[in-house]
């Protein structure tokens, strides 16, 4: 029984990595760009909401949706201001650019002198309540990232199967150069994968902050290991960063269960190394070599 | 953009291009050789954690820079060195000795990570080393009968065949003596076959290939070679700081020594030490210019990192290469300069080699 809780709460821990790890897998399929501030963005989203909601005193939800909203926006602006100009660039350029975003973002949030160096509670509705199922009892903050995930992806599901934004995206994360030859505006797409990315990142930050509370370096772990989940599920796999996120939340509590103390903290990265060493194309992805 | 090109390999072979060149070089060799004369106590000290950092940036660039491999987790290596120059001094080993094993359990330990470089390319190979740092600061927290856990370990001070190395000026000499012979061999290295293939890897892997050159084995051993250099740092860093603990070693840490690397410029032995000086010097800078600024910004814990991470944002959008590059620039301007050519400097349109297999 105490295992079931404990995967129950773990499983929404996962929900959450597998959104970061969701957020990667958009923007990789998309450009090839791997991108190290996604925990970064993450706790952005969620300082911008805390600042409306508690600063602003906005109403939480709306709070929450403006940082949303906010995000997208930031996402589009920084796809435009710092990738667009070394595009072309080796894959790694913007991968240091990311990692320089990351550190940039994490001590700029410092500075905000209603933010500074505390962490904040984001009084979301709901939060600290329990709810009661035989001798189950669950938080139902777990419940709402798990609800709120699967409301996620099924959006995501129908935007990418249904709307003509959304095959277009799939089309530029297939074959750019194709695309670009049926006429799809490849660089106007691929910044609106940035902001969708930005986007889903806010909601996992807002999703997170119950748990971690909002302050600068609340992104920096999911971040990373939204990492494993993304290679478990096979870098380039949406359903994949999904299973990768629940396989290292369960992978998690499982070891910090049944394993000596400080094994549940590398858990992640021992899977990850294992995972590359042994199957590196993840559970989802394709296996590819190159021809001449 | 200005490129060198050689006519004759022996002109490659040659350590310096040009007597202007040369001089230059002679006039800094000359400068740091004198430093334990005219150096405060102080500067040297400060000297000696560049010295140290830049034989960790010289590893990392001859895997980042030259090799086109990007590391997330390079403070594991200097972890490895470290710990094996603690215990080894701690025993009673010889300098040369000890420093000698950290520098090769650092290399096995690069060994181990580089094997999934067989099959790895990219972005999947900096997520291995990342993974990697991780584990490894968890084992240098654990391990506590070796490294003493999160309480620390104190390093006895240096010495060398009963020399005690007690002083700034005395360990200068050591870590610039140091710096100077591995600055040399990796320049060598770069001239041979082997570091012609490490180039030939990082412009195009599947032009390397095709000319016969084992991506396996040469990756691997880039990846060896670097965290053999590494481990040689680890191990001065052990004695410079007299004590370590797991916090030093952390992912922040590598980060930053990627950012380091990347910020004194790519692709340039040279790189690596000024972008050591530029990190040793910055948050010096910015003790003396703190107060200036409005409070809120000033005393700021994110100071440094905010600043840090615009540095790096900054080199990629507007100078690959680096502090170096833009050095190599200015003196090219002041060479040509009533003749300097529009243009001298554009760079070049490139395109993405994808990496996606289809």
């Amino acid at each position: 029984m105490q295992l079931l809780q404990l995967l129950i709460s773990r499983i929404s821990q996962g929900c959450i990595l597998g959104l970061v790890a969701l957020g990667f897998v958009l923007i990789y399929k998309a450009t090839e760009t791997v991108n190290f501030a996604q925990g970064e963005l993450m706790m952005l989203g969620a300082s911008i909401a805390w600042l409306l909601a508690d600063a602003v005193h906005w109403n939480v939800l709306a709070a929450c949706a403006a940082a949303i909203v906010l995000m997208a926006l930031g996402g589009l602006l920084f796809e435009r201001l710092l990738l667009r100009p070394i595009l072309g660039q080796p894959a790694f350029a913007p991968l240091l650019v990311t990692i320089g975003f990351g550190y940039f973002a994490r001590g700029a949030v410092t500075m905000l002198p209603a933010l500074g160096t505390e962490t904040h509670a984001l009084a979301l509705p709901g939060a600290g309540q329990t709810l009661r199922l035989g001798d189950l009892v669950i938080g139902v903050e777990h419940l709402v990232i798990v609800a709120a995930t699967l409301a996620l992806c099924t959006a995501l599901y129908l935007f990418f199967r249904y709307t003509r934004i959304g095959i277009a995206m799939q089309a530029v994360s297939q074959n750019q150069l194709a695309a670009t030859y049926v006429g799809i505006p490849v660089q106007r797409l691929i910044g609106l994968v940035w902001a969708l990315s930005a986007a889903v990142a806010a909601v996992a930050g807002i999703l997170l902050a119950p748990f971690t509370f909002v302050h600068a370096n609340m992104g920096l772990v999911v971040g990373l290991k939204a990492f494993p989940a993304a290679v478990v599920g096979g870098f380039g796999s949406v359903p994949g960063a999904l299973c990768g996120g629940l396989v290292i939340g369960v992978v998690e509590s499982l070891s910090g269960f049944y394993l000596p103390e400080g094994v549940k903290d590398v858990a992640a990265f021992v899977v990850v190394l294992v995972v590359l060493i042994v199957r590196p194309e993840g559970l989802f992805g394709e296996r590819l070599r190159k021809k001449v | 953009m200005y490129f060198r090109f050689p006519t004759s390999y022996e002109q490659d072979l040659q350590l310096f291009d040009s007597p202007a060149r040369r001089a230059r070089y002679l006039v800094a060799a000359i400068t740091f050789a004198t430093a334990p004369w005219w150096a405060s106590e102080y500067l040297l000290s400060q000297l000696n954690l560049v010295l140290i950092y830049s034989i960790v940036g010289l590893g990392l660039m001859l895997l980042t820079g030259y090799t086109g491999l990007v590391s997330i987790g390079h403070a594991a290596f200097l972890a490895v060195g470290a710990y094996t120059e603690a215990l080894a001094a701690a025993h009673g080993w010889t300098f040369p000795l000890s420093l000698a094993a950290a520098s090769v359990l650092a290399a096995l330990a690069g060994l181990v990570v580089g094997l999934p470089a067989l099959r790895l390319r990219g972005i999947y190979l900096a997520i291995a080393t990342m993974a990697f740092g991780f584990v490894a600061e968890e084992i240098a927290a654990r391990a506590e009968s070796l490294t003493g856990g999160n309480a620390g370990r104190s390093v006895a001070a240096l010495e060398i065949f009963g020399w005690p190395i007690d002083s700034e000026r005395r360990f200068f000499v050591v870590a610039a003596v140091l710096a100077a012979v591995l600055t040399l061999a990796i320049r060598n290295l770069l001239h041979a076959p082997s570091g012609r293939a490490l180039i030939a890897i990082r412009d195009s892997e599947i032009s390397a290939q095709s000319m016969g050159i084992s991506l396996a084995r040469y990756k691997t051993l880039a990846f060896t070679i670097s965290a053999a250099i590494t481990g040689i740092a680890g191990a001065l860093y052990a004695h410079k700081l007299r004590f370590l603990s797991p916090d030093q070693f952390t992912l922040l840490q590598s980060i930053e020594i990627l950012m380091m690397v990347v910020i004194g410029g790519l692709g340039s032995l040279q790189g690596a030490f000024l972008g050591a000086a530029f990190f040793i010097a910055l948050p010096q800078v910015l003790g003396e210019v703190k107060d200036w600024l409005p409070s809120a910004i000033g005393q700021a814990p994110g100071l440094q990192p905010t600043l840090f991470g615009l540095a790096m944002i900054a080199v990629v959008l507007y100078e690959p290469l680096g502090i170096y590059g833009r050095w190599s620039k200015l003196r090219i301007w002041v060479e040509n300069f009533p003749m300097v050519r529009a243009g001298t400097f554009r760079r070049q349109r490139s395109y993405q080699r994808s990496q996606r297999l289809q």
